[in-house]
């Protein structure tokens, strides 16, 4: 992005391949496979996510990325394969135990709880809750001071987010882009190490975009490795450290921005068959802010 | 026609012990449905087996009526696990499937030939209940005001079953009133969300069946107090869609909006029943015969259910601004 005018390359070193070994790997994929009927939804053969990246997960619609993101959180299963997070290997854990180790997702389709508050949102995704056992919940005692500190780091985030002066609305009541807001900010509640977003921009508001951008690039500053799906090309060129290409379930291509501009396959495989605009006007605006590498 | 008595039996009735009962089985489909979003239709099976629990107890083994109760608790977390383990993992309609279908086989099972021994089958139990009514501290006689009156007998049920309503209410309102609560609401909107968030969303919904299913159990075992007698048959289905009734219209997913149901509910009841016995018994009705009143009960509650749906969906004292929260 124009606001970054000396790019780090974070992921210096490594060769622009599908499948390459990363130097320090927070996820590593082997051979995972998943179909529906006959068709081959998701047959990753090697993939690693580098730590404390922003990673950008493309291609086209139906090429797999969300049903990728859901075998990996254990919202699926898996009809072959391993993966592991942190050195742990996840197969066979559920939804909720693969968020505790620190992995976290997002929804493509947002999944506000619409009945509660937007700081219940929040709160309610604070791990290690005394009250959120059956019998904690009836010593109040036991957990006031955990929810006036967990209410604080969620006011924190709400700001952030430009979100602190809903904090008392239903989250149904917010617009789909704030909704998209408040999911991304009730993730972060988690603590999580690594984040998986599934289309953060999409329905937002364009002027909100750029803030949410910004804030992306501050977890990953802080040492947060984020993993990401989108569409919009000026998005990814701007603020991925690497990008992996998914075509058919299978990766056609990772590398930096730059390589993955000049990849005729991707260009081929990704803005031929999804992008309306011609591919020479997409991909040169995206160029720009790189233009001095 | 005396508009009086009318009124005051119908006041006795909401206030009684029947009322009482109902509004603590629809306490317990209030978590299941108001705060879990669990589609329970099978809520009398747990009355069921709260009922012989202590009737079986006490009049098969011989144990004391404490003891009972401690069955009929014991009776209704085997039954919602039974429920829950199987069907907790999947979509929620397997789970209402399995409800109404498990409280009838339930029942046709307690009622079976070969079941006669333990639970008296069709004829049922009886002589059960008397240490609780040896236990009534209210000397005999009539107690009340105007028209109003209850016996000694009744009195002691009241208290006991208004003080279990009471305590029930209480409970629901500390955990829904916690993060416990927090998440319970969570999953009714989204699972998978909740899920995401690392919360462990199947043992949340199977403690929200067994403490709902308990205070089914309660209140079953409360009917058996109640009538000191008790065959399977008067645990059919339509004992659930009174409780779903009642709920609707108290307002779901509020402390007491279940509370309020059962009253208003069984108030319109009374004064319903009554009105037509005294309309066909002078005459006026003459197409009317007394045994049309059940059937036009029922006409009356499925109307009252249309009208609310249509002028107050959140029901008596539901949230409005929640109810027009826009889901999608
Ligand atoms: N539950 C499912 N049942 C059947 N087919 C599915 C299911 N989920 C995804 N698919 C199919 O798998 C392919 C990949 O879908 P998806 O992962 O949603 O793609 P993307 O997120 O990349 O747009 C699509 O062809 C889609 O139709
Ligand atoms: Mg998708």
């Amino acid at each position: 992005m124009s606001s970054d005018p000396t790019p780090v390359d974070r992921m210096a070193g490594v060769a622009p391949e599908p499948g390459v070994t990363k130097p320090d790997p927070i996820l590593t994929v082997d051979g995972v496979r998943r179909s529906f009927g006959g068709l081959t939804a998701v047959d990753v053969e090697h993939l690693e996510v580098q730590r404390g990246t922003i990673t950008a997960l493309i291609g086209p619609n139906g090429a797999g990325k969300s049903t990728l993101f859901n075998l990996l959180t254990g919202f699926d299963r898996v009809d072959a394969g391993e993966w592991s997070f942190e050195g742990r290997r996840l197969n066979r854990l559920g939804g909720h135990q693969v968020a505790r180790t620190g992995m976290v997702r997002t929804f493509q389709l947002t999944k506000a709880l619409t009945r509660l508050t937007v700081m219940d949102n929040m709160l309610l995704a604070a791990p290690g809750q005394t009250g959120e056992r059956m019998w904690g919940a009836f010593a109040r005692g036991l957990w006031g001071r955990q929810e006036r500190a967990n209410a604080e780091r969620a006011e924190a985030l709400l700001e952030r987010f430009k979100l602190l002066a809903k904090k008392d609305e239903m989250a149904g009541s917010l617009s789909g882009g704030q909704r998209k807001l408040l999911e991304m900010a009730r993730s972060l509640m988690v603590n999580p190490s690594m984040v998986m977003l599934d289309e953060p921009m999409a329905g937002v508001n364009p002027a909100l975009v750029q803030s949410l951008l910004g804030h992306i690039t501050a977890l990953r500053d802080e040492g947060m490795t984020v993993l990401f799906v989108e569409h919009d090309m000026d998005v990814i060129m701007g603020i991925s450290d690497w990008i992996v290409v998914l075509a058919q379930g299978r990766v056609i291509a990772e590398g930096r921005p730059a390589d993955i501009r000049a990849n005729k396959e991707v260009v081929d495989a990704y803005l031929g068959t999804h992008h309306e605009e011609p591919s020479d006007t997409a991909v040169p605006a995206a160029a720009e802010p790189e233009e001095d590498r | 026609m005396d508009f009086m008595y009318i009124l005051s039996s119908a006041f006795e009735t909401a206030i009684g012990p029947i009322a009482a009962i109902y509004a603590l089985a629809a306490i317990g489909l209030n978590l299941h449905f108001g705060y879990t979003g669990l589609l329970n239709f099978g809520q009398v099976g747990f009355m069921l087996v709260g009922a012989y629990g202590v009737a079986v107890s006490v009049t098969t083994f011989g144990l004391p009526l404490w003891a009972g109760f401690a069955v009929s608790v014991a009776c209704a977390v085997v039954l919602a696990l039974l429920l829950g383990i199987p069907t907790l993992r999947l979509r929620a309609d397997y789970l209402s499937i399995c409800t109404i279908a498990v409280a009838e086989v339930a029942r046709l099972l307690y009622r079976a030939s070969f079941a006669q021994e333990v639970t008296g089958g069709v004829y049922g139990l009886q002589r059960f209940a008397g240490d609780f009514y040896d236990a009534n501290p209210f000397p005999p006689g009539d107690y009340g005001v105007g028209d109003i009156s209850f016996s000694a007998r009744d009195l002691w049920l009241m208290t006991v079953l208004w003080g279990l309503v009471a305590l029930a209410c209480l409970v629901m309102w500390l955990l829904i009133h916690s993060p416990w609560g927090r998440v319970i609401k969570g999953i009714r909107e989204d699972e998978e969300a909740v899920r995401s968030l690392g919360k462990n969303v199947f043992v949340y919904k199977m403690q929200s069946l067994v403490l709902g299913g308990v205070f089914g159990a309660l209140a079953g075992a409360m009917i058996a107090i109640n009538q000191q007698t008790i065959t399977p048959d008067q645990f059919m289905p339509q004992v659930t869609f009174y409780l779903w009734a009642m709920l609707l219209l108290g307002g779901a997913g509020r402390t007491l909006g279940p509370v309020l149901g059962a009253v208003v509910m069984w108030f319109l009841l009374t004064v319903f029943d009554e009105l037509l016995r005294s309309l066909s018994s002078t005459g006026i009705l003459p197409f009317l015969q007394g045994s049309d009143v059940g059937a036009l009960r029922h006409a009356m509650v499925g109307l009252t259910l249309l009208l609310l749906i249509v002028y107050r969906p959140q029901g008596i004292i539901g949230n409005r601004k929640e109810m027009l929260v826009n889901v999608k």
